[in-house]
């Protein structure tokens, strides 16, 4: 299933040339957006992602869904940009070395059991 | 504006009851409340139904007909889908269409069929709650949801696990004299805190357990109940709805839940009360976490205060602000499209004097209930009081 949009967003991720949707308020969101989501103007312009952001919070999954069967463990963790905030999963460094602040990048991968395309943070300083 | 009274209240035993259709589930509890009521059959003009997941469970799509058709009733029927604060929602609404005059009686619930799922799949399903797009495909699961939010708040305010596994202790020892509670078990602390990991720093003592059932409230008019001598002594004086950014990655806060702050302030603005008024409340602790924020929200307690709640003795059975007495979404189960209105029969029956635990709080006359959907981003409040 094609999700138009979001695809191309992700595939940017992976490119390493990720970007955010501003507003001209400073707001950042993400794609499919038409209108800003914090303060509702229109116009939107693509704006380059930070190359690193810091994890604000995390946890190591035990119970996963069945779309992460063939992942568990493995951390999300909700990472800061500055103007946006992305989900993903944790990869390149054990679980437990996962903290409040950790430099990531933002990447994607290949989810094992989906076959779907995952957003992946990786440590900043490998 | 038409005042707007709780006639009457109606709950199945919530469990593990995969077995039973969601049909039959809705049934007992509608005609359970229509029995405590005493309405005539033709005399109901509503059906205000909460369900969230039975296109996942049971194939089942519009369900307002089929559970109109299981309460025995002939009336327009509609469903409402908010997550967990589906039945929430379907209450509010029926408040709204009694004050505005468009009926004077209505039937409010929701009912809701997981077990039957299996724990991977109800683990799935929940998820759908999240943003698909953006948590979903990260790998947050419900639990996983709650335990950002956990980790975020211990970082901001402190507070710990220990703190969490109170709250665990608390709604297991509530909900054992309580009949239609999922179980009846007391718990320790060690049980609590040794429980397995489920998502880092939630454990399994934290979270809701999987539950099938339903609930079901008749509300009249202030005026029907006069005409038809009805004993209906529980009043909602006040209903308020917030909402939040769906995914937690585009919200402002990740430990405070401002959509419960703006359902809580008009629902008390709507009542005339302030937070310092109530006596009793109903909070939706799907996780132990929730709970805290919950409380924190509804200004019950200043922000990082809450934590430390259950622990203190203030939310407990004896405490100055019982929480949860129904034993909460932890212990009496939380069968998502049902929870909403299974709080209000919970408050309305502990008001009444006729819940088991009703003496905890034997001159209660202001209660709240609040009902979260998803991690808070759709919050439902609403304030009961007795009337003398």
């Amino acid at each position: 299933m094609a999700n138009t949009g979001y695809d191309e967003w992700m595939a940017a991720i992976g490119d390493g040339e990720g970007y955010y949707l501003g507003c001209p308020d400073g707001h950042g969101s993400l794609p499919p957006r038409r209108t800003c989501p914090h303060c509702g103007a229109s116009e939107l312009t693509e704006e380059p992602l930070p190359e690193t952001g810091e994890v604000v919070t995390f946890t190591e999954v035990h119970v996963p869904a069945p779309n992460f069967a063939d992942e568990a463990p493995y951390v999300t963790a909700v990472v800061s940009f500055g103007a946006v905030k992305l989900t993903g999963v944790v990869r390149d460094m054990p679980n437990d070395e996962v903290e409040l602040g950790t430099e990531v990048t933002a990447d994607t991968d290949v989810n094992a059991t989906t076959g779907e395309q995952l957003l992946v943070f990786r440590p900043a300083d490998a | 504006m038409k005042d707007v009274r709780i006639a009457g209240v109606g709950l199945t035993k919530f469990g593990n009851l995969p077995d039973r259709t969601g049909r039959d589930l809705f049934a007992e509890a509608a005609l359970a409340a229509r029995e405590d009521a005493g309405v005539s059959r033709d005399d109901y003009e509503r059906i205000y139904y909460g369900n969230f997941m039975g296109e996942l469970a049971e194939q089942q799509g519009h369900q307002g007909p089929v559970m109109a058709e299981a309460a025995g009733l002939e009336c327009p029927a509609t469903r409402f889908e908010q997550a967990c604060a589906s039945a929430g929602v379907a209450f509010r609404q029926a408040v709204q269409t009694i004050r505005s005059g468009g009926a004077d009686v209505v039937l409010a619930g929701g009912m809701e069929r997981m077990n039957n799922l299996g724990t991977a799949k109800v683990t799935q399903s929940l998820a759908i709650a999240a943003d698909e797009l953006f948590e979903v495909r990260a790998g947050v699961t419900f639990p996983g949801a709650y335990a950002l939010m956990a980790r975020a708040y211990f970082n901001e305010f402190g507070g710990d696990t220990e703190d969490l596994a109170h709250i665990a202790v608390k709604n297991h020892a509530n909900a054992m004299p309580n009949e239609y509670a999922q179980f009846h078990r007391e718990i320790t602390l060690d049980d609590a805190m040794e429980s397995a990991v489920v998502a880092d720093p939630l454990r399994l003592y934290d979270a809701c357990p999987i539950t099938d059932g339903a609930s079901a409230i008749v509300l009249v008019s202030d005026d029907y109940a006069e005409e038809h001598g009805l004993d209906a002594p529980v009043t909602v004086t006040g209903t308020g709805q917030g909402g939040d950014k769906a995914a937690l990655q585009d919200r402002k806060y990740l430990a405070r839940t401002p959509a419960a702050t703006k359902a809580a302030d008009e629902a008390y603005a709507d009542a005339g009360i302030s937070p310092d008024d109530v006596d009793v409340a109903e909070v939706h602790d799907c996780f132990t976490i929730a709970e805290v924020l919950a409380l924190e929200s509804l200004g019950l307690y200043e922000h990082g205060e809450g934590i430390g709640a259950a622990a203190r003795g203030e939310t407990t059975r004896d405490g100055d602000l019982p929480v949860n007495l129904s034993g909460g979404l932890k212990a009496k189960g939380h069968p998502v499209g049902a929870t909403g209105t299974a709080q209000l029969v919970e408050m309305t029956k502990l008001l009444r004097g006729d819940h088991a635990n009703s003496d905890a709080v034997s001159d209660a006359q202001i209660g709240i209930t609040h009902n979260a959907g998803g991690t808070v981003s759709s919050a439902v409040v609403h304030v009961l009081e007795v009337m003398d």
